[in-house]
């Protein structure tokens, strides 16, 4: 059940020079791949470029086949009211239930703010926010 | 400048050399017969001490090489019992393995005196006070210096290295005279006085410098004598001689290398054959009375040639030229040999990141940067930058410990590291002399 709310992140290892991204999102829209959201964690000299795509197994194997470091990680995308105190609703309910973020990044679309998180207790989280009647993006959105 | 000790370093070239193959043919007939390592490589070479007739023969005995110090890790091509030894020093091997070299009274006193001719044939004595800026501990710069300034009289500042700015202080409070460091630290120091309002040149009483452990061109002693108001001197050795130990006199005409003490050739470094002086090719010298070490023929590895002539300050005894290079790839930064095959070793303990590498070395400012580049491996690739910081805190750590000097890490996309052997592309060397 928790599992259907789970979705696979991919994570690039990047060099902090230019073009870097310019080459990974350009092997991705060869590849005809579709980024719904995507940041960027830099630190001394590198850098992980994190995206969730529609298809990641393809977006797996299309950059490491480029030679790229990427790897998988379960993140779940919350639905926030795209209005003044969406972002804090979600975040209380991780909090009331001590369940820490690691990283979070978000994106505005048409139907509603989304806002993706990396958690340390991923099955929890998914309980507690489907709980408190929050609405959660399926795994099954990217294939 | 007055000779140290006149009737050694003033003897006549043909008393000299007569010297000279008597000390060789005695540590020859020592070796052989009281030291197995000795005897077997010349069984190997088929030589005798018997076949040692004239100075020259020299060439006749095998070469000794650093791989011989490594084999015989910690101590067994040592010449000296256990309770004979006074002193270790050790230096980082080429590969994990350190080298050990051990020091018997006589050979600590042989090598004071060899710096107290060397210091004083550029003028430093009693009255002087002489800083020494080199490392203090396993590394032999420090001690060496301190040992050979004591010898002359002078008094010693050992600071050891770091802490530049209480060192020009104390420079400046004790009117320090005369350094002992490299020249990139001494031009270091200049900069950082000058960012605490002081001018070597115009508020010290500092008027030399020796300088070594590291390659230098004339022009920057051009630009160090002339910015600092010193006068600079080429200082050399490495631990397998015992240490720094030769400099050059105050005419500045090549490194005398006491005949006494040390016996050098050039040779080509390819084929092994003796070259006649100005001959640029390897430097090799046996060490014609160390007790507890001795060299025979060892190869530094340093490119130079052997000076003409005698030299105008009136010692008699051979003079090499600046060091042109290496033969082999070791580098030095700050001070500290460092071989790319290091590197190479430690990485392999370091399940984290691949086995490739790319050494990139740098002077920022007077300072010598080395940065080594390493790709991340697929299993420690993290999609957490704490956890990816921890893998590179991890490798610099555990290259600083092996190399003994710090080591800047970045770490790499995969597959745009050099794959091929060969120095041109593993290391990067942007530093000009």
């Amino acid at each position: 059940m928790e599992k259907s709310y789970i979705v696979k992140q991919i994570s690039i290892f990047s060099e902090n020079r230019p073009g870097r991204l310019a080459a990974i999102a350009g092997a991705l829209r060869d590849a005809g791949i579709n980024i719904f959201a995507f940041s960027i964690a830099e630190a001394d000299g590198f850098g992980v470029v994190r995206a969730l795509v529609d298809r990641p197994e393809d977006a797996y194997q299309t950059l490491t086949e480029l030679g790229f470091r990427v790897s998988f990680t379960d993140v779940i995308g919350v639905k926030m009211r795209d209005e003044p105190g969406g972002l804090s609703e979600i975040a209380s309910i991780l909090g009331d239930a001590g369940i820490n973020i690691e990283y979070a990044y978000a994106y505005s679309g048409k139907d509603a703010a989304v806002l993706i998180l990396r958690v340390d207790l991923v099955e929890d989280a998914v309980r507690q926010i489907l709980a408190r009647g929050g609405e959660l993006l399926k795994a099954s959105l990217s294939r | 400048m007055a000779s140290w000790n006149p009737r050694t370093e003033e003897m006549p070239l043909d008393e000299l050399r007569r010297l000279q193959f008597k000390l060789l043919k005695s540590l020859v007939y020592r070796l052989y017969s009281f030291n197995e390592f000795y005897r077997r490589r010349m069984k190997e070479h088929q030589v005798h001490p018997d076949d040692i007739r004239t100075l020259e023969d020299v060439a006749k005995l095998p070469f000794m090489y650093k791989s011989d110090l490594r084999d015989g890790y910690p101590d067994k091509i040592f010449t000296a019992e256990r309770n004979e030894l006074v002193r270790y020093h050790v230096s980082s091997g080429t590969t994990g393995k350190p080298t050990v070299v051990g020091y018997t009274e006589r050979d600590i006193e042989n090598w004071s005196e060899s710096l107290a001719r060397a210091f004083s044939s550029c003028g430093l004595g009693r009255g002087d006070v002489m800083q020494v800026s080199y490392g203090y501990g396993l590394f032999t710069g420090g001690l060496g210096a301190h040992y050979g300034a004591e010898r002359v009289g002078a008094t010693v500042l050992p600071t050891s290295v770091g802490n530049t700015e209480r060192q020009i202080e104390l420079m400046q409070d004790l009117h320090v005279t005369a350094i002992a460091c490299t020249p990139s630290y001494l031009l270091h120091m200049g900069e950082v006085a000058e960012k605490m309002g002081i001018s070597i040149k115009n508020d010290t009483d500092l008027r030399m410098g020796f300088l070594g452990a590291e390659p230098w061109s004339e022009q920057m002693r051009g630009r160090i004598e002339d910015w600092l108001g010193i006068r600079a001197y080429d200082i050399y050795g490495t631990s397998e001689l015992s240490g720094p130990m030769f400099t050059e006199c105050a005419e500045q005409q090549g490194i005398h290398i006491w005949g006494d003490l040390a016996l050098i050739e050039i040779i080509d470094p390819a084929t092994g054959e003796v070259l006649g002086p100005g001959e640029q090719g390897e430097l090799t010298i046996t060490m014609l009375q160390k007790e507890a070490l001795p060299m025979v023929r060892y190869r530094i590895g340093d490119l130079t040639a052997i000076e003409e002539g005698t030299c105008a300050c009136g010692r008699t005894h051979p003079r090499i030229g600046r060091i042109r290079g290496r033969v082999d790839d070791m580098l030095i930064v700050r001070g500290i040999n460092v071989f790319p095959s290091q590197v190479e070793h430690a990485l392999l303990e370091i399940p984290e990141v691949g086995r490739h590498f790319q050494i990139v070395v740098d002077r920022k400012g007077a300072l010598d940067s080395m940065l080594v580049r390493v790709e991340v491996s697929e299993e420690a690739f993290s999609d957490k930058i704490t956890e990816l910081m921890v893998i590179k805190k991890a490798v610099e750590h555990r290259l600083r410990s092996s190399l003994n000097v710090g080591v800047d890490v970045e770490l790499v996309e995969p597959g745009t590291l050099p794959r091929f052997e060969g120095k041109s592309k593993k290391v990067v060397d942007r530093r000009s002399l």
